[in-house]
């Protein structure tokens, strides 16, 4: 096991180079000169060239790099263009909501995603298979935004049960955290939704035939401890590793959810940034989505071990 | 045995391929269905300007947040009234939504058909160059796996911020993070086949690398490569629509749904309808997509229809 850790993280080092380099990029090609960005209207040719020179943007590209991930290792991000302070103090700020915001997504998801798809395979072919399947491709052609504002019209405006927009911290107090989390939550869960049951569906119907269902079955096993213990069980690799890939999608909608809802979170960050060209912002913000994600399909990759006992490394 | 007996031929029946290749796919309810709703869009976005649309960018102050049915009499250039029926609505600068959304679709479909052509194109070439010329696989392999760590619209709206907004950086920005995908598709493609005996029975008859691929490689991506370019359609209308919203994406005049709904966000408490309609149609027109896909994918690929 501890070996395969090992190979597994080295792995990610490829992943993650390319992944920074790609980010390091994003801001050097740019067609703007950074340095008159920071520097402003009303700078003179010597300010930028001071700028230039502070930022060490007159230096050659590789050296650029390497100084650039040394600091993004040490959690420096460099300043912000726009906000005027330190890109890592930018972002500590706005990660509670994110964070509150995609952590009560998975929840919802899974929770409702994989009973809807073992159900569905359960009852193959039924109404209740077909409802399943049909939603789950409106749930994919739907977009977050679309379903944000239909939810808000619905329940926030014409029943008036929740609050239209806004986020509350969780120190100011659980009730309007919670209300507040809601409408967004439920909004960028049913894309992921729609992938996991389909998943969870065609995973558990390649387990339903198997022979030790069938034996479990003949042995007077209930429905219920066939389909969580022997079936569900069995189907879970596909299962996880979808969550994990959905991820993606997850964050991507975080972007638009906390747009629609006026959540200020690291999404709102991004496309604050990418409007204001506060490249270095949108550069920290990339990176550190695409690491989150890298990690979590990493502890995905190593959660096949305890899931399925065969998968040996 | 002086003489060997002739081998009992062998009868195989031929395939008959019953009303060429529209009838057989009109037989797949998918297919069908999501067929007719594309077609409906597609002929919306051709027929536009006689659809009783007016100029989707004409700004009218007088006639600013009017709601659906609402009717308005214009003053015509020669001094006559003509009373038109703002059917559904118009936006905050008096715009009529029902021409901005029946001319947003062009801008979606072609947003989604070029995307979809050339992610397709790219990502063969670089799938089938990786999966053939083995020492540039694990290079060209790693780079992938990197791009596809990005999430997809993130990494488009970081790519967008780069050059000025506009169609072709929008179909640029949508298109490099579908590339990965493709390629990862047409590499397992080529890796398989080059394993197949009647390629290997091709090379040891010396058949050269550019006719092996034209022969053998390319017709067996074809399959795959038109279900997952259908999905990649899908994607990069709800991507473009997206962007727009977000307000990164085609600039804000030019009438996109994504931009109507932009336009829309202000005032929808008090005025839905900018999001209502345009939603509808995006999520048509993606469903549509999609659920050709699905069928297209039964059709072609019967591995995986077993599991899915």
């Amino acid at each position: 096991m501890l070996p395969y850790i090992g190979r597994r993280l080295l792995a990610t080092i490829p992943v993650m180079a390319v992944v920074a380099v790609v980010v390091f990029l994003l801001l050097r090609l740019t067609t703007g000169d950074p340095a008159a960005i920071i520097a402003g209207d009303n700078a003179t040719s010597q300010d930028v060239a001071a700028i230039r020179t502070k930022l060490g943007l007159d230096r050659p590209m590789a050296q650029q790099f390497v100084i650039w991930i040394g600091n993004v290792v040490r959690g420096d991000f460099g300043e912000s263009f726009f906000f005027k302070k330190p890109v890592s103090q930018l972002i500590a700020e706005r990660l509670e909501p994110t964070l509150a915001l995609a952590a009560s997504t998975l929840l919802l998801a899974v929770t409702m995603a994989v009973p809807l798809g073992v159900l569905a395979a359960w009852r193959r072919g039924s109404w209740v298979d077909r409802a399943v399947m049909g939603l789950s491709v409106l749930g994919f052609s739907v977009p977050v935004f679309v379903i944000g504002y239909l939810l808000i019209y619905l329940v926030a405006i014409q029943l008036a049960w929740l609050p239209v927009q806004g986020y509350q911290r969780l120190a100011d107090g659980v009730g309007g955290f919670v209300q507040r989390l809601i409408l967004p939550s439920v909004t960028l869960a049913i894309v992921y939704v729609a992938l996991i049951a389909r998943i969870t569906r065609a995973s558990v119907l390649e387990v339903l035939g198997a022979d030790h269902v069938r034996t479990a079955r003949a042995k007077g096993l209930g429905d219920v401890t066939v389909l969580v213990r022997h079936v569900l069980r069995n189907a879970a690799v596909p299962i996880v590793t979808v969550i994990g890939l959905g991820v993606a999608l997850l964050i991507g909608g975080v972007v638009v959810t906390e747009s629609v809802y006026s959540i200020p979170g690291l999404g709102r960050l991004t496309v604050d940034a990418v409007l204001a060209r506060d490249y270095p912002t949108v550069q920290a913000v990339i990176l550190l989505f695409s690491v989150v994600y890298v990690l979590i399909n990493l502890v995905v990759d190593l959660s096949y071990t305890f899931l399925d006992p065969r998968i040996r490394y | 045995m002086a003489v060997a007996e002739p081998l009992p031929a062998l009868v195989l029946e031929p395939v008959v391929d019953r009303g060429g290749v529209v009838r057989r796919l009109a037989r797949n309810r998918s297919v069908l269905m999501g067929g007719v709703i594309l077609g409906v869009v597609v002929l919306l976005a051709i027929l536009a300007p006689v659809l009783g649309t007016t100029d989707p960018a004409r700004v009218e102050p007088s006639l600013r947040n009017k709601r659906p049915g609402a009717e308005a009499s214009v003053r015509n250039a020669d001094g006559t009234q003509t009373v038109r029926v703002h059917w559904m609505g118009t936006d905050s600068l008096g715009r009529d939504v029902y021409s901005r959304v029946i001319y947003g679709a062009r801008v979606s479909l072609l947003i989604g058909v070029s995307v979809a052509v050339i992610s397709t194109l790219v990502g063969l070439v670089i799938g089938i160059v990786a999966g053939y010329v083995r020492w540039v696989d694990p290079v060209v392999m790693r780079i992938m796996d990197g791009l596809m760590s990005i999430p997809a619209i993130l990494f488009a709206i970081g790519l967008v911020s780069l050059s000025r907004a506009g169609l072709r950086t929008v179909i640029v920005a949508i298109v490099i993070p579908e590339i990965p995908r493709v390629v990862r598709l047409v590499r397992s493609v080529v890796l398989s086949i080059r394993e197949e005996p009647y390629v290997e029975a091709a090379v040891a008859l010396g058949a050269r690398t550019p006719t092996l691929l034209a022969r053998h490689v390319l017709p067996n991506t074809l399959a795959p490569l038109t279900v997952q370019a259908t999905f990649i359609c899908a994607s990069a209308i709800l991507v473009e629509a997206i962007l727009s919203f977000l307000g990164v994406g085609i600039p804000p005049e030019t009438p996109t749904w994504g931009n109507i709904m932009a336009e829309g966000r202000a005032l929808f408490r008090i005025f839905p309808h900018n999001i209502l309609f345009p939603g509808i149609l995006l999520a048509a027109t993606v469903l549509a997509v999609n659920i050709l896909g699905d069928g297209l994918r039964d059709m072609l690929d019967p591995r995986i229809r077993k599991r899915l």
